[in-house]
């Protein structure tokens, strides 16, 4: 019990460590420019096919699952506003972040863990590069600039996927829904988006590296850094919607 | 006669170890190590499977810290330098794993030109082409430079591995395991090569090997590494003239069987 509890505390100081060192290389020269672009196309533009579909899909089945409970009071009128909000405040980044770590946050863990098992982090480290800057730094800045980006991306989406439903049933045209649509969201429910994005992009990124990053024991150690950079990164986004909508809600009131 | 057909300069060590111990949790490795590398020699490091022979040279190179003892290399302490000193001197060290550790997602021609861009930013494109054709061409794979390291065969890899550790031009290179799972041929392809790097880039060499053809063929001096420590140290002849039961299975299974 008392080695468990150690093991544990031994985790949890490599980690803070492994944190504050990206924020301390994030900052120092030399930059990976090339690197980190070619990083954004790999989390962001490979994972648009995935996030187009599941936004789309979330939209209209939020749509379709919202308007019984609003046909009650008569209120489906009120459909855009609420999807708006919905898709807008919660829906939008966490869905983003979801899929992004589990595709993208396995990919990392698998990557950086294979290359760990086959000595490719050490030969970057005796041929005179800094592999956390070129591997961590890079990645870990490109989910946390591409999931914002991909969370718009996937509201876009969601909304328009919303609106084919509720122009089908209530034959709202394209200029009505949008004008309540734009008409409900306000400022703080932007930053929200975008707050929760990044923290979530960040979260993707540090814990899929950090898995991949510390991957031991052969061919195992690379499949278990990936299923622990999803399980783990997934479970502290929870933690963290949770910490930010609260957050939110303070400055609203 | 040298093996690698260089000069050895008796007067300048470029590495000295001194009673290095290093210990994996109840696994002690190395049991107060001294070794001493002689300007443009060949030092072979001959060992079991597991007793600590990569270790060493990782200790060497800075992967790895040291439990005790002291570690120079030319003429700087290697536990005692920052991560940017370490980063300097790590430019005048090859070392060739035994994998090859190329990356995977990159080209022959990226691998080598990784290390290139990374720290010699002032060269031009051109430059840096001519640097990479020159290695390869070293190594005699020209043809290869745009294939991925997964077309490759184990002794290409091998190869380019080596090219790669080339292209920074440093003054010691470190091998580890050079011609484990090789086949024979390919095996006497890489000691000649291992010779020909020593000759043409005027490079100090360890080299860690369980196999004794390659031993036999690349080494100036030979150490034996036997229970953490080294026992034996000497030309190939002299280490195997013994009748410790340690070391002649080695020779056995290698010339006899």
């Amino acid at each position: 019990m008392i080695k468990k509890i150690q093991r544990i505390l031994i985790e949890l100081a490599n980690i803070h460590r492994f944190v504050m060192r990206f924020y301390r290389e994030v900052f120092m020269p030399p930059y990976e420019f090339k690197e980190i672009i070619r990083q954004c196309y790999e989390v962001g533009w490979k994972s648009l096919p995935l996030i187009s579909l599941t936004g789309f899909i979330t939209g209209v089945v939020f749509t379709n699952q919202s308007r019984p409970s609003l046909a009650e009071f008569g209120a489906t009128s009120w459909l855009p506003a609420l999807i708006s909000i919905a898709i807008i405040r919660a829906l939008a980044p966490l869905v983003t972040a979801l899929i992004a770590s589990g595709k993208v946050g396995s990919q990392i863990g698998a990557e950086l863990g294979s290359m760990r098992v086959t000595e490719q982090i050490d030969a970057m480290e005796v041929s005179g590069t800094n592999p956390f800057k070129f591997l961590v730094v890079s990645r870990v800045l490109a989910t946390t600039i591409t999931i914002p980006i991909l969370s718009f991306y996937t509201a876009g989406v969601g909304l328009i996927g919303a609106f084919l439903s509720v122009n089908q049933r209530e034959n709202t045209s394209f200029t009505v829904y949008f004008d309540q649509v734009f008409e409900a969201v306000t400022y703080l429910d932007i930053f929200s988006l975008v707050l929760k994005a990044v923290v979530f992009g960040f979260t993707i990124g540090i814990v899929g590296c950090y898995q991949g990053y510390h991957s031991s024991k052969g061919t195992e150690g690379v499949g278990r850094a990936a299923n622990w950079a999803v399980v783990m990164s997934m479970f502290l986004i929870f933690i963290e919607e949770i910490l930010i909508v609260q957050i939110i809600q303070a400055m609203r009131a | 006669m040298l093996k690698s057909g260089g000069h050895i300069d008796r007067d300048t060590e470029v590495i000295t170890v001194q009673n290095v111990s290093k210990s994996f949790g109840d696994l002690h490795v190395l049991r107060g190590v001294d070794l001493h590398l002689f300007k443009g020699e060949n030092l072979v490091v001959l060992g079991r499977s597991g007793t600590g022979k990569s270790v060493l040279i990782k200790l060497i190179s800075g992967l790895l810290k040291p439990d005790s003892g002291t570690i120079e290399v030319l003429g700087k302490h290697v536990d005692e330098l920052s991560e940017k000193e370490l980063q300097q001197l790590r430019l005048k060290i090859g070392f060739s794993f035994q994998n090859s550790a190329l990356y995977d997602s990159m080209t022959v021609r990226e691998n080598l030109e990784f290390p290139l861009v990374r720290n010699k930013r002032h060269l031009s494109r051109g430059e840096i082409n001519h640097e990479v054709e020159d290695v390869l061409d070293a190594v005699g794979l020209l043809p290869t430079i745009n294939q991925m390291p997964s077309e490759l065969s184990g002794g290409q890899r091998k190869r380019i591995g080596i090219a790669r550790t080339l292209i920074l031009r440093p003054e010691i290179m470190l091998y580890d395991e050079p011609t484990a799972g090789l086949d024979p041929i390919t095996c006497i392809e890489i000691n000649g090569l291992i010779n020909e790097v020593q000759e043409k880039y005027k490079t100090s060499s360890i080299i860690i090997t369980h196999d004794l053809a390659c031993a036999k063929s690349v080494g100036d001096r030979i150490v034996m590494l036997l229970d953490g420590k080294f026992e034996r140290e000497g030309e190939f002849d002299q280490i195997f003239d013994t009748d410790d039961e340690r070391v002649k299975p080695f020779y056995d299974y290698n010339f006899i069987t």
